[in-house]
């Protein structure tokens, strides 16, 4: 369907919104707003589209900043992005928050990191720069930023209260009792059931988008394969796809099929090991052993494919450096089977267990209407009945694979961990479907020309949509990378989902969604 | 024999995909490292594990170091839950701005002699985050780092190599 005709109905609806679009890179469209109509214009594409706000940020240009906000056009196959310019001397625009919940999120990076206030918007904690640690008036992602020196104010976040009689809390965490990343849970109960839990994150924050500012696009590239190791292919990928439609650059179809079956394998052993933790968070060990061989299994091939067990250092610009040639395909032809056939056993074990059932069975419930609100996407909200798989609706690599995204309706931990058994099955097949189409050719393009320019990546990561919007400068440099990983917004969806279960099965709901503390950390 | 030994037993006889991994190899690092352990940690060298800021491939790595084909707890050498119990702490990331404090209370709560082993590049000097606003640029600025083992991230069999050499530090 053509986009025109959706600018056009929203011009109807709303005269003189539109100033006008541009076209960049085939599949992203360019609106161009005022502070005044920003709102009104990223409400009526909210509406029309029903995509969640997929990303929203600011970039500092020397005159003023200017702040983008996009939407997903699955039927137009489009991103658009409205834009608008802010005057550096009012640093502020009125949020779109209390309209469009998913915005929210969005508000508080761009306020902490540009130091632009969301007029508006209730909540304006900070996420990643801590209050006991970062003091006031200093924004990372304005080009004139000076780190602070030791001395500064700090301040103190402030945890949502919940009170009444018999209410109390329980704060978990940034250190757990696992081998995990770190994060602080603050559960207000009363008795054993959740009222509400607030999740702190940004203990893992490194800085990554002010570090990647001024890098080449290969050191960039490197970076993005430490954004969040357990899908350092998919963050590569997305990058390396930013960078190729900036230089216009059309990779080869073997390139192409290639990182299709390495994502796929990136999805195969975290669906396993999410499907064992699931089993060892109800203290199954039986079972949750059987997944952790099968996982060790795919990181052997993995380094038999490509070298390396997380497969780093595959992507360039262009394609990829390691081939998948005839032995390698048998030898991914050979093990398939073997890795279902044992999957099979651990699908078997978990599914005829009547206790184990019970334990998943309606327990941290997701309702669709929450996921929708909070633009929970990828495997959490497929579970919850949203549709959108960026390997059906918009990824070129997967064009003429027959396939369809796997949803579920009841959005528990049970919905969760069947969306996991279903897409590695049919991961599986996808890459035995994939490598039948392979034909000898290149597996990267090196001619191409530097371009600046700007453009957005996008890949089906196995928790959802990882986006990198990238700004290549006249210098070939990186003037702004703005980083989507998928848990971002997820772990919103989790603190919901926990609501009314209780604390002993917080591990499990967590489990269920398995998010990321170092992609959202950044 | 039970459903999980037939599987395991199959897995490991496949041979096709765990060419990458010698499993004899494994098997004499575990006794030499079984053998440290005994010898200097009474039979049990527990390590509290700590992540300050790393991308989580390290972790993945530690725990699959736990998996049944390295298994590292059958050679004495156990990941623990709390500090309190731990023989060595052992980090990963280059340490965020945001983990400085609790990585200081952690060590602070093990009971000493306490060691520190640093895991992956970030944790030696902030790797790849070098220079970022917000990391303190390795472990070794905040605490002091007995042994380090490199990688993006090490592998299981690195991990056990480095764990065995350790050990053998104490030897005399």
């Amino acid at each position: 369907m053509e986009y025109q005709t959706l600018l056009e109905k929203i011009q109807n609806k709303h005269p003189s919104i539109l100033v006008g679009a541009n076209e960049n890179c085939d599949d992203e469209i360019y609106i161009k707003s005022t502070p005044e109509k920003f709102n009104e214009l990223c409400l009526a594409l909210h509406e029309e589209l029903h995509s969640p706000v997929m990303s929203m940020f600011a970039q500092d240009l020397e005159s003023h900043f200017r702040v983008y906000c996009s939407f997903l056009g699955i039927k137009y196959k489009k991103w658009f992005f409205v834009t608008m310019d802010i005057a550096k001397d009012t640093p502020q625009f009125k949020s779109i928050a209390k309209e469009i919940y998913s915005a929210n999120l969005f508000d508080r990076e761009i306020k902490e990191l540009f130091g632009i206030e969301p007029l508006g918007n209730p909540d304006t904690r900070r996420l990643r720069l801590h209050d006991e640690v970062w003091p006031n008036g200093f924004f990372p992602l304005r080009k004139n930023f000076v780190p602070p020196k030791e001395t500064g104010t700090l301040g103190e976040y402030k945890f949502t209260k919940v009170e009444g009689d018999g209410i109390f809390e329980v704060p978990v965490g940034p250190v757990h009792a696992g081998i995990i990343g770190p994060g602080h849970f603050r559960f207000s109960v009363a008795g054993e059931p959740i009222i509400n839990l607030e999740i702190r994150l940004g203990f893992t924050h490194r800085g990554i988008e002010k570090l990647m500012e001024g890098k080449t696009v290969e050191e960039a590239l490197q970076i993005s394969e430490c954004v969040s190791g357990d899908a350092s292919f998919a963050h590569s990928w997305a990058l390396c796809h930013a960078i190729e439609k900036i230089y216009g650059l059309k990779i080869p179809e073997r390139a192409s099929y290639i990182r299709a079956i390495l994502l796929e394998l990136e999805r195969m052993y975290n669906h396993v090991s999410d499907i064992g933790g699931i089993a060892t968070d109800v203290g199954f060990s039986h079972p949750s052993a059987l997944a952790s061989i099968i996982k060790e299994l795919i990181h052997q091939l993995n380094i038999q494919l490509t070298g390396h067990r997380f497969l780093k250092g595959v992507n360039m610009i262009g394609g990829v450096t390691k081939d998948i040639d005839e032995n390698k395909k048998a030898l991914l032809l050979n093990v398939l089977p073997i890795i279902l056939r044992d999957f099979n056993e651990l699908k078997q074990i978990l599914s005829s267990s009547t206790s184990f059932l019970d334990r998943v069975d309606t327990t941290g419930m997701l309702k669709k209407k929450t996921a929708e609100d909070f633009g929970v996407l990828g495997v959490a909200g497929r579970a919850s009945g949203i549709a959108i798989d960026l390997r059906k609706n918009a990824h070129p690599a997967y064009v003429g694979v027959d396939f369809s995204p796997q949803t579920a309706e009841t959005g528990d931990v049970l919905a969760r961990l069947n969306i996991r058994i279903q897409e590695f099955e049919q991961s599986a097949n996808l890459i035995q479907k994939i490598l039948g189409k392979m034909t000898p050719q290149s597996i990267n393009e090196k001619s191409f020309s530097f371009k600046e320019g700007f453009a957005l990546g996008y890949v089906e990561g196995w928790r959802g949509p990882v986006l990198y919007w990238i700004n290549i400068n006249k210098e070939r440099k990186i003037e702004r990378c703005k980083i989507v990983d998928p848990s971002f917004r997820n772990w919103q969806g989790l603190s919901y989902a926990v609501i009314e279960n209780i604390i002993p099965d917080f591990p499990l709901c967590n489990k269920s969604f398995n998010l990321s503390y170092a992609g959202t950390d950044l | 024999m039970s459903a999980l030994d037939k599987i395991l037993i199959s897995s490991i006889k496949k041979g096709i995909v765990t060419a990458s991994v010698d499993l004899s190899k494994i098997e004499a690092l575990g006794l030499e490292l079984k053998e440290m352990a005994n010898k200097h940690f009474g039979r049990s060298f527990n390590i509290r594990e700590m992540d300050t800021g790393s991308c989580g491939a390290c972790e993945a790595e530690i725990i699959a170091a736990n998996n049944p084909i390295y298994d590292v707890s059958r050679f004495g050498v156990n990941f623990v839950a709390s500090p309190r119990h731990a023989d060595a702490l052992l980090v990963t990331g280059p340490v965020s701005k945001n983990m400085a404090l609790a990585l200081k209370k952690t060590y602070a709560a093990m009971p000493g002699p306490k060691l520190v082993i640093t895991l992956g590049n970030c944790a030696l000097d902030g790797g790849i985050f070098k220079g970022s606003y917000y990391t303190e640029g390795g472990v070794s600025s905040i605490l002091p780092v007995t042994t380090h083992i490199p990688g993006c991230p090490p592998t299981p069999t690195e991990i056990l190599r480095a764990l065995v050499g350790l050990l053998k530090c104490f030897t005399g």
